[in-house]
């Protein structure tokens, strides 16, 4: 039996333009505003209204650190990401291919520890931070090796759980075969189980990147030098301040300029990401 | 176990490079501790370094070489601040009570001083330690008028400057000194409460501010050890030490602002439930934090699964296009769509008043403000969630809703029997886990409504403010900062989603015996 077309087929694009609808409007105001020639918030509109200009770009670049953040940025997630997914998987190899005595209760405690977010002992960060800064001032606060440091201190956790379960899909007999070859542990880590753990590889990193860059509580205790900041520490400021209705333009463009990375990446993983996801990533 | 000669070679090679790496770390995170005599420090850094080495260099131990690295890490980044947090919480830290107790005697004489006739006087120059003045704490920086000699004064007492550090006008005045902001003369303006109630302890008293200039002066407050307090030779009045809670008090109970750290005990935690300016907040907080993170969960799923269920279907033309931007959102920077979203709602301005041809002010009411940070954390989340159902639709398996379809079910009946119950299976821990990261979501309120909108009265607490926001903002918030009180909410909001989280993953492992 065969409904109607409504009901077969066109609800779903009915819902689907609301929901486009719901994710576009804001980018598409933020667009507009970045390039509107006034750049205020007060000028701005849904649909261009002014006409076409990339003066909130010169500007964001003339007035502010900002390419200096971006590089923060990038340098900061991009090492933190890329050593913590390193670390978690050689932690993941470990818990998926070794039986060895408080296996469980270690990956039961991660699960634990994991629940106690790292934001909610940032007195305690601040506190030893403050510390570790009159010894070591290279990892004081207004240091990138500081912030990467804390940001690695979560690096056991969701990333370990999700790699773990994915290496554990991975059949036993190609370890097996490789070390009657005489492969080390070393080798069939880096050389067998590397290559085919790619995509979860990917998704994590990005997922750890996205959640660095986006990452703000930390950041703003950690990095209150103008030079040293990150976009969101950087970007939030800049309109924190009572000139933020001025700035509005300068602020979507830099908005822009930060998702282009994401963006880029999103687009390229995008065939791993629903199933990566499933895995058991949050991003809220 | 054979192994080819080129491999050990190499192997050993990447052996040796990484734990010399590992030596000169050692050696360099050693010297520091030893110029500062903290011998306990040291300790540390041999023992986790002899660590190092011994596991390397064994040949058993295989899987602790694989866990050592993240381990460490989260030994010293993870776990220790936990342990200090737990340790924070049943101590009155905060404004008024950092030092201990001579550091608090030393400032309450230096806050009293009074010029006397030839008391020494400098020029004054006030300024920020660091590079801005958003963090860091107030210093003097004075020059004796007679010899030239150049002195830092902060809260600690005086210590000489490097005048090749300074830059100075013709009166010797300091105008700028490396490591520091010198305030201009506006800034200084604007802090002139600040820089008044300043002192710097000395031998004599204190040096306080008058005008540009400072003088040191004789203190009218005297700590006497033998009573254990402190005279004013004003007054006449008496301030006896409170051991117990960290700080002076007379008699007939006036206390003096400035204490010391002591040990609380569980009185931080005995403030939600006894002291009622805490607990009404923070019942109100608490509640409105459970509806938040429900409520976003929620939202977003219910969003997202409609989508999913919409896009799952073999006929729909266009399906790539729409999913791309459905996902848009998630690829954003959250932080700063966060704060787009704030101006969306700017009363004056903003996008949706002119849309709508509303003229709310959104974060000025209870629930326009409420509303307002849940469609926002839909719009950031439910892309999340379309993905996440979009993948677990596909894993259903199909011959179950086809003998549904075949047995008379409506399609709406077969989605509320069968396909419901069956995602909700395997999407309940991400549900759960979705629900723990809204319940402490501390951009999506911070930097949206920031808490706004405060009812009269209470300037701490504001209507959406999540546990999380209120936290840092009684420890972060310039005035009166609490960080012994802001660590014990931390252990709150932490048991709170430790046990809703730990009951409702024993729950879903009952109903996946259930369905399986």
């Amino acid at each position: 039996m065969k409904g109607n077309w409504f009901t077969q087929v066109g609800w779903r694009h009915a819902v689907a333009w609301v929901a486009v609808a719901f994710s576009l409007i804001p980018i598409v105001f933020v667009v507009s505003s970045a390039f509107n020639p006034l750049g205020t918030l007060s000028s701005t509109s849904l649909l261009p209204a002014h006409g076409f200009s990339m003066s909130n770009l010169v500007k964001l670049f003339e007035t502010t650190n900002f390419g200096q953040w971006y590089l923060n940025t990038l340098m900061i997630a991009g090492v933190a990401s890329a050593v913590s997914i390193f670390i978690s998987a050689l932690a993941a190899y470990a818990f998926s291919r070794f039986r060895f005595r408080g296996r469980r209760v270690s990956l039961l405690s991660l699960l634990l520890i994991q629940m106690f977010p790292q934001f909610l002992a940032i007195v305690a960060i601040f506190l030893i931070f403050t510390q570790v800064g009159q010894y070591w001032p290279q990892l004081g606060f207004n240091t990138w090796s500081g912030l990467i440091l804390v940001y690695l201190g979560g690096a056991l956790g969701v990333s370990t759980w999700l790699m773990k379960g994915f290496f554990d899909t991975i059949p036993k007999e190609l370890d097996e075969s490789a070390t009657m070859d005489g492969a080390s542990h070393n080798q069939i880590f880096f050389r067998i189980i590397l290559p085919l753990v790619t995509p979860i590889l990917a998704i994590t990193g990005l997922l750890a990147f996205i959640g660095m860059v986006n990452e703000y509580i930390i950041a703003s205790v950690f990095l209150t030098s103008s030079s040293d900041k990150t976009l969101a520490v950087g970007l939030v400021g800049m309109v924190a301040a009572n000139t933020r209705e001025a700035q509005f333009g300068m602020f979507c463009a830099g908005t822009l300029l930060t998702a282009i990375p994401t963006v880029g990446v999103f687009m390229f993983l995008q065939r791993y990401i629903v199933h990566g996801l499933t895995g058991g990533a949050v991003k809220g | 176990m054979s192994r080819s000669p080129m491999v050990g070679v190499t192997g050993q090679l990447v052996k040796i490079l990484v734990l010399s790496v590992v030596a000169a770390l050692a050696i360099w995170a050693a010297t520091p501790l030893v110029q500062a005599e903290a011998w306990i420090g040291l300790g540390v850094v041999i023992a986790v370094t002899a660590l190092i080495f011994y596991i390397y260099l064994s040949p058993k131990r295989l899987p602790a070489k694989y866990l050592l690295p993240g381990t460490l890490l989260l030994i010293a980044f993870q776990l220790i601040p936990v342990f200090v947090t737990v340790s924070t919480s049943v101590t009155n830290y905060g404004d008024g009570h950092r030092g201990d107790k001579a550091d608090a005697v030393a400032m309450i004489q230096a806050g009293a001083v009074k010029e006397v006739p030839g008391s020494p006087r400098y020029l004054l120059s006030v300024a920020w330690e660091g590079e801005n003045t958003s963090d860091g704490k107030l210093v003097f920086l004075l020059t004796e008028p007679g010899d030239r000699q150049y002195l830092l004064g902060d809260d600690q007492g005086l210590s000489p400057l490097d005048p090749g550090s300074l830059t100075v006008d013709g009166d010797g005045r300091i105008l700028a000194a490396e490591g520091y902001t010198v305030l201009s003369r506006a800034q200084f303006n604007a802090h002139s409460d600040q820089i008044t109630s300043f002192a710097v302890p000395t031998d004599a008293g204190g040096i306080r501010s008058t005008g540009f200039d400072a003088y040191e002066g004789v203190s009218t407050r005297v700590y006497d050890e033998g009573c254990d307090c402190i005279t004013d030779s004003e007054t006449g009045e008496v301030f006896y030490a409170d051991n117990d809670n960290g700080y002076f008090v007379t008699e007939d109970g006036t206390r003096l602002r400035q204490g010391w750290r002591v040990n609380v005990g569980l009185d931080n935690f005995a403030r939600f439930f006894t002291d009622p300016e805490v607990r009404g907040p923070f019942l109100s907080i608490f509640t409105w934090n459970m509806m938040f993170a429900v409520g976003s969960v929620l939202f977003t799923f219910a969003l997202g699964l409609a989508c999913a269920m919409a896009m799952n279907h073999d006929r729909i033309r266009g399906k790539t296009l729409y999913r791309i931007l459905m996902v848009l959102p998630y690829a954003m920077p959250s932080f700063a769509m966060l704060l787009v979203w704030r101006d969306m709602f700017n009363p004056d301005y903003g996008l949706l008043n002119q849309l709508l041809g509303l003229e709310l002010n959104w974060f000025g009411e209870t629930w326009t403000s409420r509303a307002a940070v849940l469609l926002v954390n839909t719009w950031l989340g439910y892309p999340y969630m379309f993905l996440i159902c979009t993948g677990a639709l596909q894993a259903l398996p199909r011959d179950t809703l086809e003998a549904a379809r075949i047995d008379g079910a409506t399609g709406f009946q077969a989605f509320r029997k069968i396909t419901l119950p069956l995602l909700l299976v395997s999407l309940t821990p991400l549900l759960i886990s979705s629900f723990a990261f809204n319940f402490n979501n501390f951009n999506a309120i911070q930097l949206t409504s920031a808490g706004h909108p405060f009812p009269d009265g209470s300037p701490q607490t504001g209507d959406t403010d999540l546990l999380i926001t209120y936290t840092f903002r009684l420890a972060f918030n310039g005035t009166g900062v609490d960080y012994g009180y802001a660590a014990a909410v931390s252990m709150f909001i932490f048991t709170i989603v430790a046990v809703i989280s730990g009951i409702s993953f024993a729950r879903t492992r009952n109903q996946e015996e259930i369905y399986r």
